[in-house]
């Protein structure tokens, strides 16, 4: 019998819920790191039973957690995240040049084959690799060699929020930075370029199409289709068929295009997934009605989900991180919001209900699709 | 005995519920203390000084005798009634926030 463990980071802990395949009853364990804000949890596809969290608070700065039993217990490991060199400077808010400072990890990103191996995507943005299971913490610089002296930080801070692993190509790794944009390495991480050609942010650059910058907010791939990308951006959702070097937009008949989180069907390389919110500036679902939109056609093309999802009054938000699929046979789906609620659909989004209701803030959502 | 009081977050992290307890032999300023500190409790490195810097973090305060030792260099000679153990040093998460 297959078990699923969604791992919920929140703004005051991490819970961990455990069902079935049946995905009908949960039980519910945490909080975890009590009173911290766990940015992300996340597995390792090597080995489900080895856990990393990043633990994060303004007093007392950044700690990171490893399990090596799925998260029934843990250790503090490696917290030092130094900068290769001089760190150098990036654009700050008022136009000047600013230090580079590391406040936080975002996103913990175990290895596809090793354990031991795992990145994080730190804020101020940058790339850190630890071969030892996070005990110690490497930066790949030539990321922020990709002209990190134009990056600036977005509203929630100059973060590296995302990382995909290319699952057919081990020196190849996407990443994506607000708001820098998107970029790749295809050499294990050691020269990076930009991959924004075909993104337009007029409300938000000079250069609307200018080779940093944007606001990239999540990006998504199937793992049988690693050269196929998907990208909520600050406004538009956008796809590139050629691993980044260009993008298109794909947002067609959605209520808005801005929002946070993307997500692929675990069995469906071409089925997507967003959650419009209103705007940049009204951080809510459009009309108060809570809707997961899908395509089955790679964008374009998006119908509503809204079986089991609260149809009016509802004002919470999806963080980036906050969306993920299961690999059962009927791909389960999942979301959390801002409210503490996390949802889930069994049925590839066809109908939903709420494992919990009142959580913390929820900064991330992980599931582990456990044999 | 040097005891030190930690803040509830890092009780929680280093899985210690009461104040924690320090041999005196060579702790005698509140750099010692620290130090002291990490080496027995190897998971609270980096939340109470910035790893890069090695400076107290901003919203980390120390407190001994009714004393606000936080601005005072590191290399400062614990109070005498910290040393003798009749007081403890207060390592505090200072008010942010409303």
């Amino acid at each position: 019998m297959s078990e699923v463990r969604v791992l919920v980071g929140t703004q005051k802990g991490a819970f961990i819920l455990t069902s079935d395949a049946k995905r009908s009853t949960w039980d519910v364990r945490g909080p975890l790191f009590a009173g911290w804000e766990i940015y992300h949890m996340n597995g390792s596809p090597a080995d489900p039973q080895r856990l990393y969290a990043s633990q994060s608070n303004g007093w007392f700065g950044q700690v990171i957690q490893r399990s090596n039993d799925g998260g029934q217990t843990w250790e503090a490991v490696g917290n030092k995240f130094a900068y290769e060199g001089v760190p150098g400077t990036h654009q700050w808010y008022d136009g000047t040049q600013h230090p580079w400072e590391f406040k936080r990890v975002w996103q913990l990103q175990p290895s596809l084959n090793d354990p031991e191996t795992v990145y994080a995507g730190v804020e101020d943005a940058g790339l850190f690799r630890s071969a030892d299971g996070g005990q110690s913490w490497q930066e790949l610089p030539g990321l922020r060699a990709a002209k990190g002296h134009l990056w600036q930080p977005g509203a929630g801070g100059m973060c590296l929020h995302t990382i995909l692993l290319d699952t057919s190509n081990p020196q190849r790794i996407f990443v994506a930075i607000s708001a820098a944009g998107a970029f790749r390495t295809d050499d294990g991480g050691l020269t990076w370029r930009p991959i924004n050609r075909g993104l337009i942010s007029p409300g938000e650059l000079p250069d609307k199409s200018a080779e940093v910058g944007h606001c990239v907010h999540n990006l998504a791939m199937h793992p049988s289709r690693p050269g196929i990308l998907f990208m909520q951006k600050h406004w538009d959702v956008m796809r590139s068929d050629n691993a980044g070097d260009s993008w298109h937009e794909v947002s067609g008949n959605l209520p808005s295009d801005f929002g946070f989180p993307i997500a692929v069907h675990a069995h469906e390389p071409n089925t997507i997934y967003v959650i419009p919110i209103k705007s940049d500036s009204e951080h809510y679902p459009p009309d108060g009605k809570l809707r997961v939109y899908r395509s089955r056609s790679g964008g374009d093309e998006w119908e509503a989900l809204t079986n089991g999802l609260p149809q009016k009054d509802c004002y919470v938000n999806v963080l980036r991180s906050a969306l993920a699929v299961d690999t059962l046979d009927s791909c389960g789906i999942y979301f959390g919001t801002t409210g503490g609620q996390v949802y889930a659909s069994i049925d590839s989004g066809d109908s939903w209900n709420p494992i919990v209701r009142d959580l913390p803030k929820v900064l991330s959502v992980e599931v582990q699709s456990l044999p | 005995m040097i005891r030190v009081i930690l803040p509830q977050h890092l009780r929680t992290l280093a899985q210690v519920s009461q104040e924690v307890e320090l041999p005196a032999e060579s702790v005698k300023t509140i750099s010692a203390v620290l130090n002291t500190l990490l080496i027995k409790y190897p998971m609270l490195r980096g939340t109470i000084l910035d790893p890069s810097t090695g400076q107290r973090r901003p919203f980390i305060r120390f407190f001994a005798c009714g004393q606000d030792l936080s601005l005072e260099p590191l290399a400062t000679p614990l109070p005498e009634a910290v040393l003798a153990g009749e007081e403890p040093f207060r390592i505090v998460g200072a008010m942010a926030g409303g």
